[in-house]
């Protein structure tokens, strides 16, 4: 699904990736695990191909493909979805009518036609009952007004209508009170498949006890520095990130 | 200095004097007089006046306009005049600044309701509209007033009586079928104790909108006429009365357009302004309202400017009384060369205490040669007054185009949606249903729509 392989990134004259690898196969769930300021959120925005950063070497090859050539809504339409970790507000346009033109542009992207208006309706608000939202946030603006919580869910929302092969999750879980927590990873277990791989960054075992991942790193400094199974989490949990920083230092 | 232009005006005034209306009247007369010796002396507004500083109006001392005397209902396309006509509303027609009762709807009028043109209206009640043409706009505050009430050909007068609400909306479609000529209207609009009205004011010249409906053809469209309208409305809402003024401007691309819109609210009254500024060279309005004693008034406007369109938004809020408030929001999108000007005065008297007053402009700048000047001044003579303003002028939110990129959207419909939706916001106010979709069409004819979809909004 996603090989990356000692990528460099840097902001200006700023070094923030050095030199990261990964490799996530189709249908695996790796959780990223880091102190603030590692790096995490410039990983996901590479990835998804924000503006703002330069590649300074190494590679993301994606399917089959190079990642980083392609513009930010050729890689969403090819199935990367970004969850952020700020959603941001589009004020004026509704909801609706972003995820109608986010999915009819996938379709055209692979050659489809236009979404039928009926089974849009049908599948939106299937959505909203799984995310158990209030079908009101669809016609209101883009997270406009939306609290911390309401963005997140929105933002699994959409990645729930638009299905894609790569879930990268920047902090989901954070705003989310318990409740929410629970229903939002729900959803995403749901969207779990043999050819489906998530990417979730967290800070927080409590997320991973909803949703198991296959692999966790730590990322610090700007590197991958130790990599392991589910049960890493717990021991980051009980002692937090300097002995691993340590352990590499 | 404008006086050689003045004079040339001046000197042409005889010729057309007699064939203005209400010359039988004494006070219009010395009216008159007294604006074209006013006009004669300042001339159009210089750069020099505070008032004038961003908008130089010297372009259109380059012609001598020409008020149309002559003029058939015959030189205007019905079927393109309807498509320009708001559903179910009363519309008096004013071809080249005079009015047409063929093409006008105006049946069906509620008893003891008044919707005519300014030239019957000085006919048949002149004692009636005596203590308020000329009482809420000076000739004496710059040229372009002084050479209106001198000038003034036709207009609008509506009066509702008390108590009445008008269900309908009236509208006056104002229509320049030539080049070079002058439309010079005066409107008065009375909305007495406790009724209710709404009013549209339609500019439109028939080349522009012609052409652009004429695909194929190239060689009509670009055959823009070069005119000059200069539309003075006073309104006058009184006790409790509410009154809802739309303006769609989409004069010709090179029209000059001035619109003044003075506006005075008696106690309690609710008056509400959306101005629709998207057409002319060289465009200004003027906005003044005077609040009475707990009035209110909202003030909306959006103006469009592509290619080298200069487009000036004046208002000013007086707060005489106290416990009035007042709302204001003006939005620009500005592109190619195009320049806004927006000035916001509020002034809060020293007896208007518990003033509420909030002022906001928002500017999107979508080319590098585009440019706004944005002025917003708070003169506050009360000390216990809640009032706010704030003025933002930039670009697309990079952070919302990526969000909507990674949403699938390609770049260019990002921009477009972005651009699309703040303009919107404006447009979404207008509670007419017909009306709201023409000024929709007109902004989705302004700026690039590839990737906007119409049928999903
Ligand atoms: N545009 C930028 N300009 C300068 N520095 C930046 C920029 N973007 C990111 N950085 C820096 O890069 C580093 C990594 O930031 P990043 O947001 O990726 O961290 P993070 O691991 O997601 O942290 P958190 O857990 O707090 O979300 C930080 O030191 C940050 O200040
Ligand atoms: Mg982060």
């Amino acid at each position: 699904m996603l090989q990356i392989k000692n990528l460099h990134v840097s902001v200006g004259d700023k070094p923030i990736l050095k030199g990261i690898n990964l490799e996530i196969k189709p249908g695996e769930i790796h959780a990223i695990m880091g102190p603030n300021g590692s790096g995490k959120s410039t990983l996901s925005h590479v990835l998804s191909g924000k503006g703002g950063y330069t590649v300074t070497g190494g590679s993301a090859t994606y399917q089959g493909k190079d990642l980083l050539d392609m513009a930010p809504e050729i890689r969403a339409r090819e199935g990367v979805f970004l969850a952020f970790q700020y959603p941001v507000e589009i004020s004026g346009v509704s909801n609706i009518y972003l995820l109608k033109a986010a999915l009819n542009s996938i379709r055209k992207h692979q050659g489809e036609p236009e979404v039928d208006a009926m089974d849009f309706l049908t599948l939106v608000k299937d959505k909203v009952r799984l995310l158990e939202m209030d079908e009101k946030f669809l016609y209101r603006a883009v997270n406009e007004g939306f609290s911390g919580g309401e963005k997140k869910r929105n933002e699994i929302l959409q990645m729930a209508i638009l299905e894609p092969k790569l879930c990268i999750m920047d902090e989901t879980d954070s705003g989310l009170d318990i409740d929410a927590l629970k229903i939002v990873s729900e959803g995403v277990n749901s969207l779990r498949s043999p050819e489906r791989s998530f990417v979730m960054v967290t800070h927080y075992q409590r997320l991973l006890d909803y949703i198991k991942p296959d692999k966790v790193h730590v990322l610090a400094h700007g590197q991958i520095v130790k990599s392991g199974g589910a049960e890493l989490a717990l021991e980051l949990e009980e002692k937090g990130y300097s002995w691993v920083e340590e352990a590499v230092a | 200095m404008t006086t050689s232009t003045a004079s040339r005006y001046a000197a042409e005034y005889p010729l057309i004097a007699a064939a203005l209306p209400g010359q039988t009247l004494p006070w219009l007369r010395h009216l008159r007089s007294a604006a074209l010796e006013q006009f004669s002396l300042q001339g159009f507004p210089s750069p020099r006046e505070e008032e004038w500083r961003y908008t130089n109006v010297s372009g259109i001392e380059k012609k001598l306009f020409s008020p149309s005397l002559a003029l058939t209902a015959d030189d205007v396309d019905a079927e393109w005049l309807n498509e320009h006509k708001i559903a179910d509303a009363w519309v008096l027609v004013l071809v080249n600044g005079r009015f047409s009762s063929e093409l006008s709807v105006l049946a069906d009028l509620p008893v003891g309701v008044s919707v005519m043109s300014m030239a019957d209206a000085l006919n048949t009640q002149a004692e009636k509209l005596e203590p308020y043409l000329g009482s809420a706009a000076s000739h004496l505050e710059h040229g372009f007033i002084a050479f209106n009430a001198a000038w003034f050909t036709d207009g609008l007068f509506v009066h509702v009586p008390s108590k009445l609400v008008l269900e309908r909306p009236i509208q006056v479609l104002h229509i320049v079928t030539g080049a070079d000529v002058m439309t010079v209207t005066r409107s008065v609009i009375i909305v007495e104790e406790s009724a209710e009205a709404k009013v549209i004011e339609t500019y439109i010249s028939r080349d522009g909108v012609y052409a652009a409906s004429q695909s194929g053809t190239d060689s009509t469209a670009g055959v823009a006429n070069a005119y000059l309208t200069a539309a003075v409305t006073e309104i006058f809402v009184e006790l409790n009365a509410d009154l809802t003024l739309y303006k769609m401007q989409s004069e010709s691309e090179k029209a000059y357009h001035f619109g003044g819109s003075y506006i005075i609210q008696n106690r309690d009254a609710r008056f509400t302004h959306h101005n629709f500024a998207f057409g002319g060279l060289l465009s200004r309005n003027d906005i003044h309202v005077d609040l009475g004693y707990a009035s209110e008034c909202e003030l909306n406007g959006l103006y469009l400017g592509t290619k080298r369109q200069h487009i000036d938004n004046h208002t000013r809020i007086k707060h005489l009384k106290a416990h009035a408030i007042s709302r204001e929001l003006y939005k620009g999108v500005l592109d190619g060369r195009a320049r806004g000007v927006f000035q916001g005065r509020v002034i809060v008297a020293e007896d208007a205490q518990k003033t509420d007053s909030q002022m906001n402009n928002r500017n999107l700048l979508l080319s590098d040669d585009a440019e706004v000047d944005t002025k917003p001044q708070l003169e506050i003579y009360a000390d216990d007054v809640k009032c706010a303003h704030g003025v933002t002028v930039g670009q697309l939110d990079e952070k919302s185009i990526f969000y909507l990129q990674s949403r699938c959207v390609d770049q260019e419909t990002a921009r477009n949606m972005l651009t699309f939706a703040f303009a919107n916001e404006m447009v979404d106010k207008i509670k007419i249903k017909s009306l709201h979709d023409k000024v929709l069409e007109q902004v989705l004819i302004r700026f690039p729509q590839e990737g906007v979809n119409k049928e999903w909004l």
